[in-house]
């Protein structure tokens, strides 16, 4: 059946921020969707509150909001829009759940809307875990045993029929959160109370635990006709209890012989033919007792998800595009395969490589986690490495990870740990356990022992032992005197097939990197490129997806066109994601439209810029020297873009041929980033920076803060996310910050340069007002403003973690005036061609630069959504020659009277807020500080401030409630400012409660206090009302509180983790209380109401020039 | 990455000159080089099935998956009593197996065959080169240590393979003597099936309902109809169709007298016995993840495939309609006779390995025995 013509608008739910759990994945396949539906002729709408995205620019729907992702939101739009259907598949768990809301409020039936892709029916059977069971077991598969409860008592009754371990999951949950394992009745109590607590209705299911079983995942896509195939089979090599998303995963499927895994594809379609999946992509997990091959169904997800994008990248089949066919009423065989061409997408993809997949993880950045790995997802990023073999694959992700592995090294990090003790490490799922295992077989424990203690399987443990054992071989060589120069080509090559970096190979000789380059090549030893094609070559393939592998034949041509490099981000962490991610895809479109041929180098599998149709080739590559020089030397590109990726890139543009390196010159760089170079920078301009110095050593930066003062603000260099920054009031804590720098782990694990460079101290401006500003200069020295952007929370506050206003709404014209010539002057002074973002501080009127750095920045996708300009495509056509000039009379830049125009829009302000993970890690303490610990970004538009202000509050998931209790507790510097918002607050109807000092000044101040309670239980008074127990029974619906100490487990981090764990409004800074009020004030005015970007860039017109 | 200790190096030699140097597996070749024509397969599981399929006969094969033998072996996976192809060609055998059904590692079992074979190639050059030029001869063994070969010896046993044009190999496959397998005579259908090289899985999805009496290839008609059988199944089977002979004419005799189901090879004698023709496809099909389309239906099957000859379609316009289109080259991929109980597959509804969505096509053969037309193909 072809295309359905009965519907002509289709509204898609993004899946808002990126959180843990939601990542760009789902950017990736709202992008596909977007484009494939808009292809065929539909009008599209699109509903997505973060503004990183690609998704979200103007170009990709009929109609994008970047509103709060809310029932409320949705419901006007779908009253604005009116589209026939809604697609609910694509936005994840967010999208699917709020699919479900709107079944329920009746908003789909009121205004006609079709649910496509997935029926309610389906959602509840697939989600509903019960149903599930029930409707798995109805056809004859088997499932864990299990029961639900509601409360702890019913809990206690399950427990006794099916015995520990057991395994507790909350209902309607995301990404596992609030899941856990128990394995003895103490476990059992505390786990049940969480989940029970997790559950927004409060249940849980108690489960057999099946630990250490075999852990599968099949990829399938189901039309309306039945016909179903499995795209990508996918085995974890870490057992079941571990969660997908932090299990290091393989495909396809290793161990299972063809009876067993045909058998489990059958499974796959009865299950998804029995939940009602009626078009699209679905996942199906299962579990396989290794011993007896028990096949059990653990859960399926009817809706594109995280592995249907890595299944994706893997086999070069694109789920989410055909999935969207699917829903508006193709079947599989009507579409074509666009990687052959020739034949249709109604196939199973075979392949002949194999693909791992390895997580990234940030608990550096929460101190007090424990760092073990459970059914709970906390990893914030993955790679990807695509190798002939498992060795070279996994060898290859080691590398893509960018904290400081060559391959698959131990290093020295288990030397001090007994045989016993590491067997005993490797039984706990950690960031670690890959690299334990691989020092457990280096210093020659068995297999069996490994397995015994891991439960991974034998076959992995034995294919990662020929890694060691090569790596053994080499050292064994070195040994016996010969060096690098002596390595023959069958052993350069052995080395190669099995993954080995040069730098690894080089760290065995204790040599350089750049002699074990030269010796390989003098040895002939270079890689083929061979293709991604999904059909192991069995047809001509005309994609122009690569990977490399050291083999034969090379499959890649040498093209005679113009071509230019885009390196990619790799994996998404704190502090670098999906906004480099929006900035390389922009840059290909750009320069592909401008006639360039496109190359993009990336390894994160999750991303738009790893889609084999973003660019005109791909390599899914790890991002190092090696890699990348060798795509250079196959690819001869005229030029590479290093300054869009983030760091990733950017560490990488000293060592790339200079005259490659487009943009700004790694010399400009360099002078931004070195203390020294920057200072005269700045004070050759005249422009003043708060005090400050360098220190290698903590007698250094002793030294230095004697000079400039306390407090100070402690920072190594070339780091993205403020990582490790820290605000320091007196000597001990500046010694502190220093020791906990140089202690191995903490910075060279961010790839290695970083260590090598000395600590940045500089005077913290207390109270200052920060200020974000996006510019793009040519080379002919033109240069536009993109963006400026007054930070809502202090400086202090990482600016990643920081809310920030566009424009500045409480900047003095001639402060704003200041700001903008500094930037231009500093954009000049280092001969910036393309993107630069200057930071700055400012205090009573004066303004202080506080650093530079000549790349794109994370707002650089805000500044372009708020602000209508392409700001990432301009820079790309900069950095490869054209002027500003130029891209005018293209018209890619608005002009009025023949001049470029600043930007300011008449009565539309956007507001941009950081989204935060402490939901994920309750150990940690839910403040914001210097180190950016932000996972992603929403968006508010609005026509004030302060609306825009509320929006990103619900935007990010802030439970913004217009009246109510506010619980307030306030640290005493900041009780003169948070007597002002309270009174705001009081006038818009709010009540006060508050602890002992703050209700003092509430009085003083002449406000009510409902009630004065301790903190939490004080001493015998068990019986006194605590903050705790009045948020965690709804009776607040906002709470205030900013700390009074400082460190990790600051004073009233208890409530802060309440507040965060049960979901009520938290605002930590007064700065942010202030917003919110004014927010709250507007919003008591006048109604939220949604606007689509192109209505709101509709109203812009170009203003006079700057 | 063979197993512990040194590997043997070894050279494999195409028709066409092309040379690839690796290390030898499984057993030694007789005279110390392994001839046959080099065919590929794409499935990512399933190597023994494939390797005990008499279908392969004179043929070495490729795997294209680059992990071989990562799950061992065991006796239940034997699709016949011997492997029965001239060698095979692996990326990376695995130097340990795991799992629960294995009873031992693929080089041991690949040693007891008595097959050889080659690893450590670029499999994926190989595999290109058979893509665009077809299935070619080629030659391979140990080019190191006792009774080694050298690259020219291959060069020329490569050029002096014969390949499967031409060549009778159903002989070489076919069961010796008649047996019986299935249900207790008088508890189901009745089926005579002809033994072209077939595969076990075929025989024990046709005992689901019916006792199989598996006669050689060579057995006339008439003494297939005095056996009465409910119906008559045409196995697969290695090789050129054309080379089949008298089982054409024993086929011939059959078609109108009695509902016949005929697989691969079975499926192209039962177009050649009704006047049709064959041809050999530029590249084949082999692997577990083909598309085809049965046109009664409008159903999308993903089906296991191992030939390089194909039904032409309109050679048997006239007395048959084509059921089954394979939707990536539009080959036909099954037929049924108009006006007869007669209909056969050129993919593999028995999968092992591969797919079970054809399985259908069983039932199908049992209704038509029923005489329920309805359900049958006809």
């Amino acid at each position: 059946m072809p295309r359905r013509d009965d519907i002509e608008s289709i509204l898609i739910i993004g899946a808002g921020p990126i959180v843990i759990g939601q990542a760009c994945e789902f950017d990736y396949s709202g992008t596909q969707a977007c484009k494939v539906l808009r292809e065929d002729g539909y009008r599209v709408i699109l509903a997505n509150s973060n503004p990183a995205t690609i998704m979200t620019d103007p170009d990709f729907a009929d109609a994008t909001y970047i509103e709060p992702l809310d029932r409320q939101v949705l419901a006007r739009i779908i009253e604005t829009e009116k589209p026939d259907a809604l697609l609910p598949t694509l936005g994840g768990q967010t999208a699917l759940n709020l699919a479900m809301e709107l079944v329920e409020d009746g908003v789909l039936e009121r205004n006609g809307v079709e649910l496509i892709g997935a029926s309610a029916d389906a959602i509840e059977t697939a989600e509903n875990r019960e149903k599930f069971k029930e409707a798995m077991t109805g056809i004859g598969m088997e499932v864990p045993r299990s029961n639900v409860a509601h409360t702890m008592d019913q809990a206690r009754v399950v427990i006794e029929e099916i015995g520990l371990p057991v395994v507790i999951r909350p209902a309607y949950i995301l990404g596992g959160r609030g899941t856990g394992i128990a394995s003895t009745m103490e476990e059992f109590e505390h786990v049940a109370a969480n989940g029970l607590a997790a559950s927004p209705i409060s249940e849980i299911l108690i489960e057999e635990s099946i630990a250490g079983w075999k852990e599968f995942e099949l990829e399938v896509m189901r039309d309306h006709a039945d016909n179903q195939v499995i795209i990508c089979s996918i085995e974890n090599l870490d057992p079941m209890g571990t969660h997908t998303g932090d299990s290091i995963t393989v495909a396809p499927i290793q161990t299972l012989s063809d009876k067993e895994y045909q058998e489990m594809r059958d499974d796959a379609f009865a299950c998804l033919r029995r939940v009602g999946v009626e078009t699209g992509g679905s996942n199906v997990q299962f579990a396989v007792e290794p011993a007896t091959g028990r096949r059990v169904i653990i859960e399926m997800n009817p809706r594109v998800s995280r592995s249907s994008a890595l299944a994706s990248k893997a086999t070069g089949f694109p789920i989410a595009k055909i999935a969207a066919k699917l829903a508006v009423g193709y079947s599989l065989d009507e579409i074509p395969n666009d990687i052959t061409e020739k034949t249709p997408a109604s196939f199973e993809p075979t392949i002949d490589y194999v693909v791992t997949k390895i997580p990234r993880w940030a608990f550096e950045k929460f101190p007090g986690t424990s760092g073990k790995l459970g059914t709970s997802m906390q990893s914030v990023g993955e790679v990807m490495a695509i190798g002939r073999t498992f060795p070279e694959s996994v060898q290859k992700a080691c590398r893509s990870l960018e904290q400081g592995h060559t391959g698959l090294d131990a290093g020295g990090r288990w030397d001090g740990l007994s045989d016993d003790e590491l067997l005993a490490a490797t039984a706990v799922s950690t960031a670690d356990r890959l690299f334990q295992v691989a020092a457990a077989l280096a210093r020659g424990l068995t297999i069996d022992q490994i397995h015994d203690a891991s439960k991974i399987d034998p076959w992995f443990l034995d294919q990662l032992s020929i890694v060691t054992e090569e790596r053994a071989a080499l050292a064994e060589v070195a040994l016996q005197g010969r060096g690098l120069a002596d390595l023959s080509r069958a052993e350069w090559r052995r080395a190669k097939q099995l993954g080995f970096s040069d730098a690894q190979v080089a760290d065995v000789f204790g040599a350089s990197e750049a002699d074990a380059r030269a010796a390989r090549i003098a040895n002939g030893v270079i890689p083929t490129y061979k293709t991604v094609d999904t059909c192991a070559a069995e047809f001509e393939a005309s994609t122009p997806y690569h990977y490399s592998t050291y083999e034969d034949e090379n499959e890649v041509s040498e093209s005679d066109r113009d071509k230019i490099i885009i390196l990619g981000s790799g994996p998404n962490r704190i502090g670098q994601g999906i906004e480099f991610d929006y900035c390389c895809v922009h840059a290909s479109f750009a320069l592909r439209d401008a006639g360039f041929e496109t190359i993009m180098v990336n390894c994160n599998p999750e991303t738009v810029s790893t889609d084999y149709d973003t660019s005109d080739r791909l390599y899914f590559e790890p991002l190092t020297y090696e890699d990348v020089m060798n795509i250079v030397e196959a690819e001869r590109p005229v030029g590479i873009i290093v300054s869009l990726g983030g760091q990733t890139p950017l560490k990488l543009a000293d060592a790339l041929p200079p005259e490659l390196v487009l943009g700004t010159s790694p010399a400009s760089i360099d002078a931004a980033e070195d203390r020294d170079q920057w200072a005269s920078v700045c004070a050759r301009l005249d422009i003043p920076q708060p005090a400050g110095g360098t220190a290698s050593s903590p007698e250094e930066a002793e030294a230095v803060a004697e000079r400039i003062g306390f407090p100070a603000l402690v920072r190594p260099s070339y780091v993205l996310g403020g990582r490790a920054m820290e605000i320091v009031y007196d000597t001990d804590g500046l010694i502190a910050a220093m020791r906990a720098m140089a202690v191995d782990g903490s910075l060279g694990r961010e790839g290695g340069l970083s260590a090598e460079r000395p600590v940045l101290v500089d005077r913290f401006l207390e109270d200052a007002t920060e200020v974000d500003v996006d510019a793009l200069r040519d080379a002919t020295g033109a240069a536009i403003i993109g963006g400026v952007m007054e930070h809502v929370e202090e400086a202090g506050v990482h600016s990643g973690d920081s809310a920030c206003v566009l424009p500045p709404p409480n900047l003095s014209a001639e402060v704003i005036r200041v700001i903008e010539g500094y930037t231009r002057q500093i954009a000049e002074e280092l001969e910036v061609v393309g993107l630069i973002n200057v930071q700055y501080a400012v205090k009573d009127g004066q303004v202080f630069v506080i650093e530079a750095n000549p790349r794109a920045s994370r707002t650089v996708p805000f500044v372009a959504k708020a602000t209508g300009r392409p700001l990432a495509k301009l820079a790309s056509r900069v950095m490869a020659g054209a002027t500003l000039a130029d891209l005018a009379t293209e018209g890619l830049l608005p002009t009025a009277d023949g001049e470029i125009p600043g930007w300011a829009p008449e009565g539309i302000w956007a507001v941009k807020e950081a989204v935060l993970p402490f939901n994920r890690f309750p150990e940690s303490d839910a403040l914001l500080g210097p180190e950016m610990r932000s996972t992603g970004e929403v968006m508010g538009i609005d026509v004030t401030p302060g609306l825009a202000f509320v929006k990103s509050q619900l935007a990010a998931g802030q439970k913004l409630e217009p009246g109510g209790t506010v619980f307030l507790s306030l640290a005493d510097r900041d009780k003169p400012a948070g007597m002002e918002v309270a009174g705001l607050l009081a006038e818009l109807g709010f009540s006060f409660v508050a602890t002992a000092g703050t209700a003092a000044a509430l009085r003083d101040a002449g406000l009510d206090v409902a009630r004065e309670v301790t903190k939490i239980v004080d001493g015998e008074n068990t019986d006194a009302v605590t903050a705790l127990t009045l948020i965690e029974s709804g009776e607040v619906s906002l709470v205030i509180n900013t700390p009074r100490g400082r460190g990790a487990r600051a004073d009233g981090a208890y409530i802060r983790t309440a507040a965060a764990q049960t979901g009520v409004a938290l605002i930590t800074t007064v700065a942010a209380a202030r917003a919110v009020a004014r927010g709250l004030s507007d919003w008591q005015d006048s109604p939220l109401e949604v606007r689509s970007l192109q209505s709101v860039h509709a109203t812009y017109t170009p203003a006079s020039g700057i | 990455m063979s197993a512990a200790g040194t590997p043997r190096a070894a050279a494999l030699v195409l028709a066409d000159g092309s040379t690839f140097e690796g290390e030898a597996i499984g057993a030694t070749p007789d005279g110390g080089i392994a001839t046959g024509e080099v065919v590929f397969n794409t499935a990512l599981s399933g190597y023994q099935e494939v390797l005990t399929d008499p279908s392969y006969a004179g043929q070495i094969i490729t795997f294209t998956y680059p992990h071989i033998g990562n799950y061992g072996t065991t006796a239940d996976d034997d699709e016949s009593r011997a492997a029965f192809a001239r060698g095979v060609i692996v990326r990376d055998l695995a130097r340990r197996h795991s799992n629960w059904r294995a009873e031992s590692d693929l080089d041991s079992f690949l040693r007891a065959k008595g097959l050889a074979g080659i690893a450590a190639i670029d499999t994926r050059r190989l595999t290109r080169i058979l893509r665009d030029a077809g299935a070619m001869g080629g030659a391979f063994g140990p080019i190191e240590g006792d009774g080694a070969t050298d690259l020219a010896a291959l060069t020329a046993a490569a050029a002096a393979e014969p390949g499967t044009d031409g060549v009778d190999l159903v002989s070489q496959v076919t069961t010796p003597e008649a047996y019986r397998v299935g249900l207790e005579p008088g508890t189901g259908k009745h089926v005579v099936a002809f033994d072209l090289g077939v595969k076990r899985a075929i025989l024990d999805q046709l005992g689901r309902f019916a006792t199989v009496d598996v006669v050689p290839a060579s057995t006339p008609a008439a003494e297939v109809l005095a056996m009465n059988p409910d119906g008559v199944f045409l196995s697969n089977g290695p090789g050129d169709p054309e080379m089949l002979g008298g089982t054409i004419d024993a086929i011939r005799d059959l078609v109108g007298q009695v509902p016949m189901f005929g697989i691969c090879l079975g499926h192209q004698a039962l177009a050649l016995a009704l006047g049709g023709t064959t041809e050999k496809l530029p590249f084949g099909h082999h692997g577990s993840n083909h598309p085809v389309r049965d046109e009664t239906t409008g159903k999308v099957e993903i089906t296991a495939q191992n030939h390089n000859f194909a039904v032409v379609a309109d050679s048997v316009a006239h007395v048959a309609d084509v059921t089954h289109i394979n939707l990536n080259d539009g080959v036909c991929q099954g037929m049924a006779l108009r006006d007869e109980k007669v209909f056969s597959v050129q993919h593999h509804p028995e999968a092992s390995p591969g797919p079970h969505d054809s399985a259908y096509l069983f039932d199908r053969f049992n209704a038509l025995m029923e005489g329920d037309t309805e359900n049958g193909a006809a």
